[in-house]
């Protein structure tokens, strides 16, 4: 069994980031990474908008990916895995994963990192009414489809949902030829950015209707058409004003799941929020040793934030293998009014700053966020606008922590 | 001409009016959208990105040297259509000068190793 | 033109089981599905439960073959390696259900069946989840789990291993009575035979009516399910069952032999034209989710994977099985609704028995068996590292959620009866299936059928014509802006 110090799970933005960190820390890295290439969805993200913060210029996905797989690639203390899925991981940090070249691998990990990404809502989650023809993709599907393979997958397309994948789909198939009639959202608001809103949609005239959804699909073998209804306010269709709309393709951009399968049943203490792991300000999670980061650990909308998370677990993870990360009693992160989730769910006491990242459950206008210990606020930052879409962080002083600390909004 | 601004979250519903060629800017919360609405209304631009063919099966992801005039996007999109690569590119090397009289260029933003089928 | 013993029109479960008994006589068997594979019409979409045989009225085809079928079971799907397993059934009954389990128990013992009505306690060390107010249940622990389309297909691969021909996408549209057989017409070819077996399923009455038989009326139920995640496996180890009423056995909860859960019947009568849309609705995935709450606690509806609805067709009240009257040679196996599947194999078994009979075909010694699989998920970490050492394609996993390696996908495409769809590769290998339902692994499944396949990828479809996946090439369409 070959032993690494710290063995990445996943070769996208996150598993990348973190071999970076973990090298600069000197470790011995390995990366197993299940497609052909490295860099995750990026590849396939042909769009620019990434980098932006990271590397302070704009970048498409694959732009964006190059500049980490080469400096991954050319560093020889990382030795990186293709086309390997990994099967188990256990407790006591050993690999198993499986590769056409490698056959059975077995790798014993000094510490390991979970960079495994998230995968799209699928239309049987979201219980899809109708037949079932060709037609239906997630909008992730079609967007590989197109921009990997260079296929279309249909002329006359409706989308459901506004997450930012959708958005550019819109404008993807629109440039592609084909009519985008309608983009529809369940929620009142866009978990999409503004931007995309503007450039992928009011660009091109198509329309976006809010608190709609699809009632129905019809056709035997390729889509002939969906119905569409609004939604009463507790987001369930009003079936009277149900409008039928003819198209070939219905793309899904309903949601992101981290896909944690390879944890699941373990004893990593798992967040029902997130559908990530609960983690500390190392992104270390319950079991010592095995850190998460990227969209396998929460949803991201910025691949920036990714390659910074990824970068603070992987540089963790390579003192965690030489045993340099001490460990001190943890404070808990909870929230409050307004805050769907704060993550790290909780920090170690001791020196330095830290950023606790948060989403709110709507969008709101005008409030404060505050960071409270133990009822004394330790930061508070004003805001104009908060949407769910948009991860935001406060950043705390941890030598100011007493005790739990709860982030909330207030007027 | 009314739009949406897309400096921040807040997304403010803009309105911007010509008088006398001075533009004004109605509708934003901060001197950010004022900008934004004024050069969305004189002289609005974006970034293209899209495929390329490649000769045999494939393709590659290309982008525009730097944002190009939105009126001369379908152009753009057009002229990328016309491509069929039959040679290998790297990242950042032109696949199509002075696309649809833009001024800019079309860029490979990914390497192409070309294999003639 | 080609000349057969025996045409079987129809590849469900039930016209692949005559056709893999046939095949274990000296013969030259034939059958033809319309469809782009076999186990594309109810046995494609149904409960995969292999009823005890406790339903069914004593002395009816039902009882018979079901009983004879179910038995059948462990042998067969040992044979063709087919998901199966005995796990027993409970119609749970509350307080007041103990005169209508008697009346159906007083029938299995009838019928032959093992089964016994026990109390709260027992119900619980079987299902713990059990709902609070189930006190009696009627217990069959000869009743079992399936994988219908795999059995469908294993059995129609059987079949061919053993010199039998599946030609699909033959729909047939007329069939001549010549003297001493038939010639069957199909859009493709023309074929003939001494015998023809309709085993159509929903078009059953229409193929009848091709031979101036009679053309049945058929009702056709259309059946809502949930698929849960494997992740939910443990809530329910037998299949659970409320009691039946006139609509038929109720929404059942049920493990499924892959190792899901399974959620559903409803039973909504549709018209003939509807039988084979398969459209789920509203309000009957609703009716699911009730009925479910009613019978067991903890079913975790929201982690469904997938949802679909799927038709039963009957006629009358009985299976129809027998040699037709009017037209001479030509067999109907028709109305074959619950307990169809747990019944095919002793129907096609008893049918192929007495046509050999008739056309004096000998018995083979023995049958060739199907070629040895390998299902990577099952395998041990020793034979995937063997495995994968032979043909590196065995360590490419394409379908990340059920672990479906390149290789048995590649197997699939060039398997006696070929997928040439994607959902037949799904179908085959569980490539899709699983808790994405193929959002990863469905292009990489594309570039495979059209690589082994030598067809296009804009030709890749996912089941019948029609229904490419993704038809164009991007930019064909710029010139439309």
């Amino acid at each position: 069994m070959k032993h690494f110090d710290v063995v990445i799970i996943g070769g996208g933005p996150a598993g990348m980031a973190a071999a970076i960190g973990a090298r600069e820390q000197g470790a011995s890295v390995a990366i197993l990474e299940r497609d052909v290439r490295l860099g995750g969805i990026l590849n396939q993200c042909i769009h620019n908008g990434f980098g932006l913060h990271y590397f302070g210029e704009e970048l498409t996905g694959p732009e964006y990916a190059e500049r980490f797989r080469k400096k991954v690639l050319s560093d020889s203390g990382i030795k990186v895995y293709l086309e390997a899925m990994v099967l188990s991981l256990t407790e006591d940090r050993v690999v198993t994963a499986v590769s056409p070249t490698e056959g059975l691998i077995e790798l014993s990990a000094g510490s390991v990192v979970l960079a495994m990404g998230c995968r799209e809502r699928s239309a049987g989650a979201i219980g899809l009414i109708g037949t079932r023809p060709a037609g239906i993709y997630t909008a992730g599907m079609a967007q590989r489809l197109s921009n990997v393979d260079g296929f279309l997958v249909g002329k006359e397309v409706v989308i459901l949902g506004s997450g930012d994948i959708g958005l550019i789909m819109a404008r993807r198939m629109t440039s592609e030829g084909a009519k985008v009639k309608l983009v529809m959202e369940l929620m009142p608001f866009s978990s999409g950015l503004k931007r995309n809103i503007v450039q992928c949609l009011q660009d091109y005239d198509i329309p976006l209707r809010y608190s709609t959804t699809v009632t129905r699909v019809t056709g035997k073998e390729r889509l002939t058409g969906v119905y569409v209804a609004p939604v009463d306010d507790k987001l369930q269709p009003i079936l009277e004003k149900e409008e039928y709309i003819s198209c070939d393709t219905l793309l899904l951009s309903v949601g992101l799941i981290p896909e944690n399968d390879l944890i699941a049943g373990s004893a990593i203490e798992m967040s029902r929020i997130t559908s990530g792991a609960v983690v500390d300000e190392y992104r270390q999670t319950s079991v010592p040793g095995i850190f998460s980061a990227g969209n396998v650990l929460h949803v991201h909308d910025l691949v920036d934030n990714v390659s910074e998370e990824a970068y603070v677990a992987g540089t963790a993870a390579a003192k965690y293998a030489r045993g340099a990360i001490e460990d001190t009693p943890c404070m808990q992160v909870t929230t409050g009014t307004g805050v769907r989730y704060a993550l790290p769910q909780r920090i170690h006491k001791g020196e330095g700053t830290v950023r606790l990242y948060f989403r709110v459950d709507k969008v709101y206008r005008g409030m404060t966020v505050t960071a409270r210990s133990e009822g004394v606020l330790l930061k508070k930052k004003k805001t104009m606008v908060l949407a769910p879409g948009e991860m935001q962080y406060i950043e705390i002083d941890k030598s100011l922590v007493m005790g739990d600390v709860c982030v909330a909004l207030e007027e | 001409m009314d739009t949406t601004c897309i400096m921040c979250p807040m997304g403010c519903a803009l309105t911007i009016t010509e008088e006398n060629g001075v533009v004004t800017v109605t509708g934003n919360t901060c001197p950010r959208g004022a900008k934004y609405g004024v050069s969305e209304y004189t002289d609005p631009k974006r970034m293209v990105t899209t495929l390329v063919k490649v000769r045999g099966g494939g393709v590659l992801s290309v982008k525009t040297s730097a944002p190009i005039r939105k009126t001369l996007v379908p152009a753009a999109l057009k002229a990328a259509a016309g491509v069929l690569l039959d040679h290998s590119v790297h990242a950042g090397d032109v696949v199509l000068a002075d696309v649809a009289g833009s001024g800019e260029d079309l860029i490979a933003t990914a390497d192409l190793v070309y294999t003639e089928k | 033109m080609n000349v057969y013993d025996v045409i079987v029109i129809g590849g469900g479960v039930v016209g692949t089981a005559v056709l893999r008994s046939l095949s274990a006589y000296h013969s030259k068997v034939l059958l033809l599905e319309k469809s782009s594979d076999v186990a594309c019409g109810s046995s494609r979409a149904n409960s995969g439960i292999v009823h005890a045989g406790y339903d069914a009225e004593t002395g009816t085809k039902k009882a018979y073959f079901n009983v004879k079928g179910a038995a059948m079971y462990p042998s067969l799907t040992a044979e063709l390696d087919v998901p199966y397993k005995k796990v027993g059934s409970l119609v749970a009954a509350r307080k007041d259900g103990l005169p209508a389990l008697t009346v159906l128990r007083d029938r299995g013992i009838a019928n032959g069946v093992d089964v016994r009505i026990i109390e709260r306690d027992e119900i619980l060390a079987l299902e713990p989840n059990i709902a609070d107010d189930i006190v009696y249940a009627l217990y069959a622990p000869e009743a079992g789990i399936v994988s219908p389309y795999q059995l469908t297909i294993a059995q129609a691969d059987h079949a061919v291993v053993n010199g039998a021909e599946v030609r699909l996408e033959e729909k047939v549209i007329a069939i001549d009575k010549t003297q001493g057989g038939f010639v069957v017409r199909t859009e493709k070819g023309e074929y003939s035979a001494r015998y023809v077996v309709n085993a159509a399923g929903a078009g059953g009455a229409e193929v009848n009516a091709l031979v101036g038989e009679e053309a049945y009326v058929e009702t056709h139920a259309v059946g809502d399910y949930f698929i849960l995640d494997r992740k939910e496996s443990g809530v329910v180890r037998t299949v659970v069952f409320p009691l039946p009423d006139e609509r038929g056995k109720g929404i059942l909860v049920a493990p499924t032999a892959d190792g899901n859960v399974i959620l559903g019947p409803t039973s909504r009568k549709v018209p003939h034209e509807q039988a084979e849309e398969n459209a789920v609705t509203a309000a009957g995935l609703q009716y699911v989710r009730e009925g479910v709450a009613r019978l067991m606690k903890n079913v975790n509806v929201r982690s469904a994977i997938r949802v679909y609805a799927g038709t039963r067709t009957a006629i009358g009240s009985d299976f129809i099985i027998e040699e037709s009257e009017k037209v001479e040679g030509f067999y109907m196996i028709l109305g074959i609704c619950s307990p169809g599947l747990t019944s095919a194999p002793a129907i096609g078994e008893c049918v192929a028995e007495e046509i050999a009979t008739k056309l004096t075909l000998a018995k083979k010694d023995s049958m060739l068996p199907l070629p040895a699989s390998f299902r990577f998920r099952e395998a041990t970490p020793k034979e995937i590292a063997l495995k994968a050492q032979e043909d590196p394609a065995f360590g490419r996993i394409v379908c990340r959620c059920e672990k479906v390696t390149e290789g048995e996908i590649v197997r699939a495409v060039h398997s006696p009866v070929p997928a040439r769809t994607v959902d037949a590769v799904k179908r085959r290998v569980r490539a899709g299936m699983g808790r994405c339902q193929g959002g990863f692994c469905q292009p990489r499944v594309m570039e495979i059928l059209s690589r082994e396949l030598g067809i296009p990828m804009t030709s890749v479809r996912k089941g019948d014509a029609g229904s490419e996946i993704a038809p164009y090439e991007v930019k064909d369409g710029y010139e439309t802006l």
